[in-house]
């Protein structure tokens, strides 16, 4: 029998970057908040202070601070005729655990979609016709436009404290920023953080090719910062330890240094770790939820927790799994085109080029996750698509970042892997390297999707979800456009030694090595109930009082990183619970 | 060791302090290794491995980081005592993955770690069977070869040319993975000795603040490591 604790308004899965969002804008309208998260407490003092936060074996490589497969994980094929095996060991991507999520862990790297992402099908069928997308591919529109999510992205920024350099304003292109981004109604809250070496050497180079570059936006410090919230950071002293990391100095924008602190003063704002969410609980009408069910770790007991609002921001992952266990919605079979959950999952596809100088000194250790000087003369929005032969395409960058020896030893190829050869080529060229790389858009396809797996269940006994997932020929074709775009670029800078990594066709996905942590899909958005999981609010279609936010809610992924996107959401959607939800609770679309 | 000139070392500061007795015990965290000798890597007492596993690892890393040429080797690193120290703890019994059956070890490779066996578990199976291949091919176990024998066989090992069960097939994987992490982990896990590791590559340990350098274009860092425990090369 569980135990049932006394009923809150809100009630949130996760207390991520989307909890912390839900959490704060909805505390501040005065209502009674839970957030429910399954991993420990954790804060900049004293889980991340200095010395301890620097140790590559623990964060880096032994992954102490994500998701323990043994505690949650999920099954893998390749196809649907391959037997899916669980994903044992952390490899291709690392989801967070514990307060912050995987904004604690994440690099900082913020950008914002180009408008043509967001209504891709349209922008193709409008330029190119229909007939250039290939069988297979669910291309499809956001519900959202940019326009209408413009403000929020803003106000995420300023909360999060992105430092950048504007590169639209209100249409009009600046000197110095991106000129194919989207338009922005305001500069970042800070400025461009500094450009290394490698990233002057790039850029240099870009301009030489005439092309457009510009310093990455960072979620990382540039100056003092107080943000929305009163929340402070501080200027970044690239120590380089960013990605797999906390911040042990205030800098890196996460959770912990823009939300919580504020969020945790307020009397009507409670949150209780360790407790993990094992469903959603429906009413007998089943259009609405009751609340949760959760698994208290300390007191080893399941509790049920009733709640008006149930908000889903845990990792897209879990968002997805969660929802199939609870019945929030039906599970897509690719093979009948029947239901949505689990529908629309998408990766990354990343290539790049690797350059080695004997005589330079690029001070690898010296750094922040963002670092960097960026082009987007490759993006989706200056891309041929018909001419091409594929939909999609990349932001480059090169900047030095994490060179922490473990993980990140570029060697020429054929250096031995071990031996004296390789003992040499550590000495010789740990320093002297540096890369650009090429962070590419990923199309949703019939066949990269998650279910339930048939075999293997969690330890709650619950069936594991399984994804199957392959790369398919479109994105590996925009790949091999960028290695064919890129090398000569390369080339220019006249490195002792060049070597590309660019999967090609015919490659098959490989869950060992770290790929990226930006799994999205599966519970998308939609104009219309039949096409997906939630409305353009991030409400599910099936019950009124639950949203389920992060990235789960993408049609089909960007060629960015996830977190911008992904934050604008999290504002349009606590702003449209706000505003129109609350005075009258129903399906808003 | 070496140090910044500017930066007077601990033990330096404490020769020159009348207080150095009364503060020897705060000051022996950051002074550990010169305060309390370690003992020879002859003389450790290993925490999970025995002593035949013990001798293979030492003569292993010792191929696969050898002592000659620049940088220190393997041994000079102390990786086994990294290794062992790592196969004790959590890692070695693979604590934080999912290692419920049912278990298909002759997966696609691409599917990453299927065996049943734990890190500790393979290191046990896997020894005594590539000396089992090694007696074999050579007469001899692995210890007794020359080191162009060692490197031969580490070789066949590697390619798969050596024939071992499939649960125990990524074991030079995690061999050699476990010799470079002990090679560049920070000193306070048994290896990578008096940092000197890092010092041969020129990476500064945990110093992490360089608000300064990103600027600095085209200029070696001149300062050498410190590790966790406050240590300076």
């Amino acid at each position: 029998m569980a135990r049932q604790e006394k009923k809150k308004d809100v009630v949130i899965v996760g207390l991520g970057w989307t909890g912390s969002i839900a959490g704060i804008e909805l505390a501040r309208e005065g209502l009674d908040v839970l957030a429910l998260e399954r991993g420990h407490d954790q804060a900049t003092v004293p889980d991340f202070k200095y010395p301890n936060q620097i140790d590559e074996l623990k964060y880096g490589v032994r992954l102490k601070m994500m998701q323990k497969p043994s505690q949650q994980t999920l099954t893998v094929r390749r196809n649907a005729g391959e037997t899916a095996l669980p994903y044992r060991a952390l490899g291709s991507f690392l989801p967070g655990n514990g307060v912050g999520g995987a904004g604690t862990h994440w690099n900082g790297l913020n950008w914002r979609p180009q408008p043509e992402e967001l209504r891709l099908r349209s922008y193709v069928t409008e330029n190119w016709g229909e007939e250039i997308i290939p069988e297979g591919m669910d291309l499809g529109d956001y519900p959202v436009t940019y326009d209408e999510l413009e403000p929020f992205f803003t106000y995420f920024e300023k909360v999060a404290g992105i430092a950048g350099k504007a590169g639209n304003l209100n249409g009009q292109i600046q000197e110095g920023g991106n000129p194919f981004e989207g338009w922005r109604s305001e500069d970042y809250p800070m400025p461009p953080q500094k450009t290394t070496y490698d990233s002057a050497k790039f850029r240099e180079a870009c301009l030489a090719a005439g092309y457009h570059p510009f310093q990455a936006p960072a979620g990382i410090a540039s100056t003092a910062y107080v943000n929305p919230y009163g929340m402070q950071m501080g200027p970044c002293n690239y120590c380089g330890f960013c990605e797999r990391f906390g911040c042990y100095q205030y800098s890196k924008s996460s959770p912990q240094t823009t939300i919580l602190d504020a969020l945790k003063m307020m009397p009507n704002f409670e949150y209780r770790t360790e407790s993990e969410v094992l469903r959603v609980e429906m009413a007998a009408d089943g259009k609405t939820a009751t609340g949760v069910t959760y698994w208290d770790e300390k007191a080893q007991e399941e509790v049920f927790q009733p709640a008006d609002i149930v908000i889903l921001s845990s990792y897209q992952l879990n968002n997805v799994h969660l929802m199939m266990l609870s019945g929030l919605g039906e599970i897509y079979n690719p093979l009948t085109g029947t239901g949505t959950l689990g529908k629309n999952y998408a990766y990354q596809m990343n290539g790049g080029v690797s350059m080695f100088f004997k005589d330079a000194e690029f001070n690898p250790f010296v750094g922040h996750g963002a670092n960097g000087v960026a082009i987007d003369d490759f993006s989706v929005n200056q891309n041929d698509f018909g001419a091409l032969g594929f939909i999609g395409g990349s932001y480059w960058r090169s900047g030095t970042f994490n060179g922490q020896p473990i993980r990140n030893m570029p060697l020429p190829r054929g250096t031995p892997s071990w031996g004296a050869g390789w003992k040499k080529g550590v000495g010789e060229w740990y320093g002297h390297a540096m890369s650009i790389g090429s962070h590419g858009s990923h199309m949703a396809y019939r066949n990269n999707h998650l279910d339930l797996d048939p075999t293997y269940t969690d330890r709650h006994g619950r069936p594991m979800m399984r994804m199957t997932f392959d790369w398919q020929d479109n994105d590996l074709r925009m790949n091999e456009y960028m290695k064919s775009q890129m090398e000569p670029l390369a080339a220019s800078m006249n490195p002792d030694i060049m070597q590309s990594g660019f999967k090609g066709i015919g490659a098959h996905y490989d869950v060992r090595p770290y790929q990226t942590t930006h799994n999205t899909g599966g519970h998308s958005m939609s104009e219309a109930p039949q096409d997906g999981v939630v409305n353009k609010y991030s409400q599910t279609w099936k019950a009124h009082n639950v949203f389920a936010m992060g990235a789960g809610n993408f049609v089909q992924n960007t060629q960015y990183n996830p977190t911008g996107l992904l934050g604008g959401l999290a504002y349009h959607t606590v702003n449209a619970i706000r505003t129109q939800y609350l005075s009258n609770p129903r399906p808003l679309v | 060791m070496s140090h910044h000139p500017k930066y007077p070392n601990r033990r330096g500061f404490l020769k020159a302090s009348a207080a150095g007795v009364a503060l020897s015990g705060i000051a022996s965290a950051a002074t550990a290794q010169d305060a309390m000798p370690l003992p020879a890597l002859e003389d450790y007492s290993p925490a999970y491995l025995k002593a035949e596993e013990w001798a293979f690892v030492m003569a292993a890393t010792a191929r696969l980081i050898p002592s000659e040429g620049d940088g220190p080797g393997a041994l000079e690193a102390r990786v086994p005592v990294f290794i062992d120290l790592q196969l004790a703890g959590d890692y070695g019994t693979a604590d934080d993955w999912y290692m419920e059956g049912p278990h298909d070890a002759n997966a696609d490779f691409q599917l990453g770690w299927q065996s049943p066996l734990s890190p500790a578990q393979i290191y046990r199976a896997a020894i005594p069977a590539f000396d089992t291949w090694c007696t074999e091919t050579y007469g001899v176990a692995f210890v007794r070869l020359d080191a162009a024998q060692q490197d031969e066989a580490l070789t066949a090992l590697q390619a798969g040319d050596v024939a071992l069960d499939a649960e125990l097939r990524d074991f030079f994987t995690i061999l050699l993975a476990n010799t470079k992490e002990g090679y560049f982990a920070d000193p306070m896990y048994g290896g990578n000795h008096q940092m000197q590791a890092w010092s041969y590559i020129g990476f500064p340990g945990a110093r992490a603040a360089y608000r300064e350098w990103p600027e600095r274009h085209n200029i070696k860092y001149p300062l050498g490591p410190v590790s966790i425990n406050g240590e300076r090369a």
